[in-house]
């Protein structure tokens, strides 16, 4: 067992684990923030994403002593009210079906739209990949970030 | 609350507090009616603040019922929309058949909530004429609101709810006609998506108890094997790990403070299996028995004619599918709190009942003992329609006497599932002089689902195998057989269950037929069904209305992208019919999905909006089965463990998904299964007609 401050949307915590524990479960366990999901345990199926330092992360194999010291944003933090344009379309565009790899699809998003405000289907493909949905939902994933960044569903 | 005859099924009363309470019983699709299949399971409560809720038991599994039962009831009940919720119902002996399954949840929910809204409008109605001491007839409800036209009254549905509570209730009210419908048939967003996209959702995984622990399991890797021994030393040196025990006869529970502490722990923990009678199975000797077995005795499932006085030229193929898993996004979980003489459990669960009754039989109580509370589900796919998760956390929870979530780590899921059966299928036809067949016989070789788990198999014959592998096709000769055989490998139903394997070795079969008579796969199919008839339940105009559908939509015959290529095929099943257009060009020999083009007719539309997203995710489901979806076994042990060996399909081979569906005053039939047996098909017919291969056996890429 290791002392670890983390900065999770915006506030910093400590946390009692072991070193190798992944972020995910300091999150889930340790925080109660829920709303980032297990999936696979193994960044195969991006349910688990979050971002560190901006940048979309799989937090399920991370361990927690490689983020301290950083920004760490989850689901709960992407923005203040829940309304981030991403989540907004993705309400307009009804995406979610059974809905629990949604969180790290946005967050996966969320990290493509900071870089890129106007992504190409193909730029969308590629940062999207890592996403799985067994609900199929890749149709209205694509409108909903096309819809968030503001050119409509234009391809 | 005493059960109720059929006849009875609405019954009245006032709200705790004030308001109106109609209770109500929703059949499930099976023919399963236990002792307490008539009484309520579902309960429409009107507050005197004008909320209307529905209490119902269906569980959201991602297929959208917590939307569209709210809606058949609220057009009825002429609601306002808006104030319509919906609270999810867990196991109770005070309830009826609660389980979600067989895309059932609309097609036999459709004529209760109908009636249910209608009574309580009718109630409430009489209600507000009462108050005024007018006629009824001049009352109309509209938007939550009574309205007396012509002296310009109005009353909310909140203040006469009371007093409509005290009035009999109306055993056949009169309901409403299709064209005068606001809200069924109407594109509605889903009540529950705002959540989800913030994270805020709980699922079964999400719940927490205080001082909960958390348990995984280590289960023997072979199938059917036990623990012989184990060694815990190791295991509790690891921080935070409390609990190691024996559950069952073939696992050992790992529990800590914390998930990651229970996987350190069992990744610490030493176990000797006794690996049992299936410790040399492999998939190669699976394979080989099932065609062995085609040659066996076989049950009849259908058959006209006499497929042996047919002559012409005879065509034959086999067929082979091999098992597939789930993998439902969200594994495995449940959170029980065993308290002695009573045991409550939070399970992402489609058979809250079944859970419960399980559950009791584990852990030496009686159900009423056992509470079942219903999360929501990460996707299910069939899987939450097995009950394992909500014993083993029941049996950990008494091991220890406290509140415990066990988890499936994806490994877990991958391995200890329930699978798809593995089939082989022998195709023999014959055709005519004219090219069109004159006979068609299909065998049908596999395990039984419900035969594996005790249910009755009359005569050999799995009835939902017969259910799902029926055919529209006015063949003037056919059979289709059936020979049951044997597997350790646990068996479960996946969505569209044997739907699947009979679609995809039929369809295929037709395409083949269509070649070798130098026909068109599309003239062919319609040739088949161009007589207006109804066979084996199917209408033939229906089907015929979706293979156009779908061919006009995808523009079949119409030139396409240099080396584009199209494939056709159609099944029934779930009483809808579906009919798909796959579009392929080939990449290094590997097939490249760029548009897949479905039609449904499944009656009355309730949803337009959950109707797509149920196609395309069907669609999108019925790729992955077909590409790549494959469970082997080797040396008694599932091979594949996570998404990478068992790999869905991801948005850079999610190909554009057009959803179309046929408007329909029918009564509304399944949709979350019957996109999906034409997809594997109709894309292996694209594949032939790009390259003259002919695929035989799935996964295409395995």
């Amino acid at each position: 067992m290791a002392d670890f401050t983390l900065r999770v949307n915006g506030s910093e915590h400590k946390v009692s684990v072991s070193p190798d524990t992944p972020l995910l479960w300091v999150l889930r366990d340790n925080l109660q923030m829920t709303g980032t999901k297990f999936g696979c345990g193994a960044g195969l199926c991006g349910a688990c994403t979050v971002h560190v330092d901006g940048n979309a992360t799989r937090s399920c194999s991370t361990p927690v002593s490689q983020a301290t010291g950083k920004n760490i944003t989850t689901i709960e933090g992407l923005s203040a009210n829940g309304l981030h344009a991403l989540q907004q379309a993705w309400i307009a565009e009804e995406v979610p079906q059974c809905g629990y790899c949604q969180p790290g699809q946005i967050m996966s998003a969320a990290a493509l739209l900071a870089k890129t405000a106007q992504p190409s289907d193909d730029q969308i493909t590629q940062a999207m990949s890592g996403n799985i949905c067994r609900c199929g939902t890749y149709d209205r994933i694509r409108r909903a970030i096309h819809r968030a960044a503001g050119n409509g569903g234009a391809q | 609350m005493t059960p109720l005859s059929r006849r009875e099924f609405l019954t009245a009363g006032a709200a705790a507090g004030a308001g109106l309470v109609i209770g109500f019983y929703l059949p499930h699709g099976g023919a399963a009616s236990g002792k307490n299949a008539f009484a309520p399971n579902a309960y429409l409560k009107i507050a005197s603040d004008g909320k209307i809720t529905i209490v119902v038991a269906r569980s959201e599994i991602g297929q959208g019922v917590r939307t569209s039962l709210p809606m058949i009831l609220a057009e009825e009940l002429e609601a306002d929309w808006k104030q319509i919720q919906i609270e999810q119902a867990g196991a109770s002996t005070l309830y009826g058949d609660q389980s979600t399954g067989g895309s059932a949840s609309v097609r036999t929910t459709w004529d209760p909530m109908r009636k249910a809204g209608a009574a309580a409008r009718e109630m409430l109605i009489s209600a507000a004429a009462l108050e005024w001491g007018v006629p009824r007839s001049g009352c109309k409800a509209e938007n939550s609101t009574v309205i007396h036209a012509a002296s310009n009254r109005k009353l909310t549905y909140g203040e006469l709810a009371s007093k409509a509570a005290s009035l009999p209730v109306p055993s056949d009210p009169p309901l409403k006609q299709a064209k005068d419908y606001k809200i069924v048939g109407k594109p509605m967003p889903r009540l529950d998506t705002p959540e989800k996209v913030q994270g805020k959702a709980g699922y079964g995984i999400d719940f927490r108890l205080p001082n909960m622990k958390y348990a995984v399991l280590a289960r023997c890797p072979v199938i059917g094997g036990k623990v012989a021994s184990f060694d815990d030393k190791e295991s509790k040196k690891v921080s935070g790990v409390g609990y190691v025990g024996k559950i069952g006869e073939s696992s050992v529970a790992v529990v800590a403070d914390s998930v990651w502490g229970a996987i350190a722990g069992r990744r610490a923990l030493n176990v000797t299996w006794d690996e049992g009678p299936n410790k040399d199975l492999n998939t190669p000797a699976i394979y080989e028995s099932l065609k062995k077995a085609a040659s066996g005795k076989a049950a009849t499932l259908y058959t006209v004619g006499d497929t042996s006085k047919a002559s012409g030229r005879r065509l034959e193929a086999a067929y082979q599918l091999p098992f597939m898993a789930h993998a439902p996004m969200e594994p495995g979980n449940c959170v029980a709190h065993f308290k002695g003489s009573s045991c409550e459990l939070w399970a992402p669960t489609q058979v809250p009942q079944d859970v419960r009754d399980s559950v009791a039989q584990a852990i030496g109580l009686d159900p009423d003992q056992v509470k079942v509370n219903i999360t929501l589900i990460g996707g299910g796919f069939g899987r939450r329609l097995e009950h394992d998760y909500g014993v083993e956390a029941a049996q950990v929870s008494k091991a220890i006497h406290g509140p415990v979530q066990v988890l499936w780590t994806r490994e877990d899921d991958m391995r200890n599932s329930t699978y798809r059966p593995a089939s082989y299928h022998h195709l023999s036809a014959t055709l005519g002089s004219q090219g069109w067949p004159v006979a068609f016989s299909h065998r049908i070789v596999m395990p039984s689902i419900n035969g594996q788990k005790g249910y009755p198999t009359e005569g050999g014959i799995d009835s939902e195998l017969k259910d799902e592998s029926s055919f529209v096709y006015a063949f003037p000769n056919a059979v289709i057989d059936y020979v049951m055989t044997e597997t350790p490998v646990p068996l479960g139903w996946m969505r569209s269950v044997n739907a699947l394997q009979a679609g995809f070795a039929s369809e295929s079969f037709m395409d083949e037929l269509a070649a070798a008579a130098g026909k068109d796969p599309l003239e062919f199919r319609l040739h088949m069904l161009a007589e207006d008839e109804t066979l084996n339940g199917w209408q033939s105009a229906r089907m015929r209305g979706v293979l156009q559908l779908a061919a006009d939509k995808a523009g079949w015959g119409k030139p396409l992208a240099a080396g584009h290529y199209q494939g056709i095929a159609c099944f029934a099943s779930f009483n809808t019919y579906a009919a798909e257009v796959v579009e392929v060009s080939m990449e290094n020999d590997k097939p490249r999905v760029h548009r897949v083009v479905g039609a449904l007719d499944c009656g009355q539309v309730i949803n337009p909006n959950g109707l797509e997203q149920q196609i395309q995710g069907a669609i999108i489901f019925g790729l992955a089965n077909a590409l790549r979806a494959q469970i082997t076994i080797d040396k008694g042990r599932i091979v594949q463990g996570n998404f990478d060996d068992y790999a869905p399909l991801r948005m850079n081979e999610a190909p554009a998904v057009e959803a179309y569906f046929v408007q329909s005053t029918e009564s509304p039939t399944g949709a979350g299964e019957p996109p999906v047996p034409p997809v594997a098909p109709a894309l292996c017919n694209a594949i032939y007609a790009a390259t003259r291969k002919r695929i035989r056996s799935l996964p295409i890429l395995g």
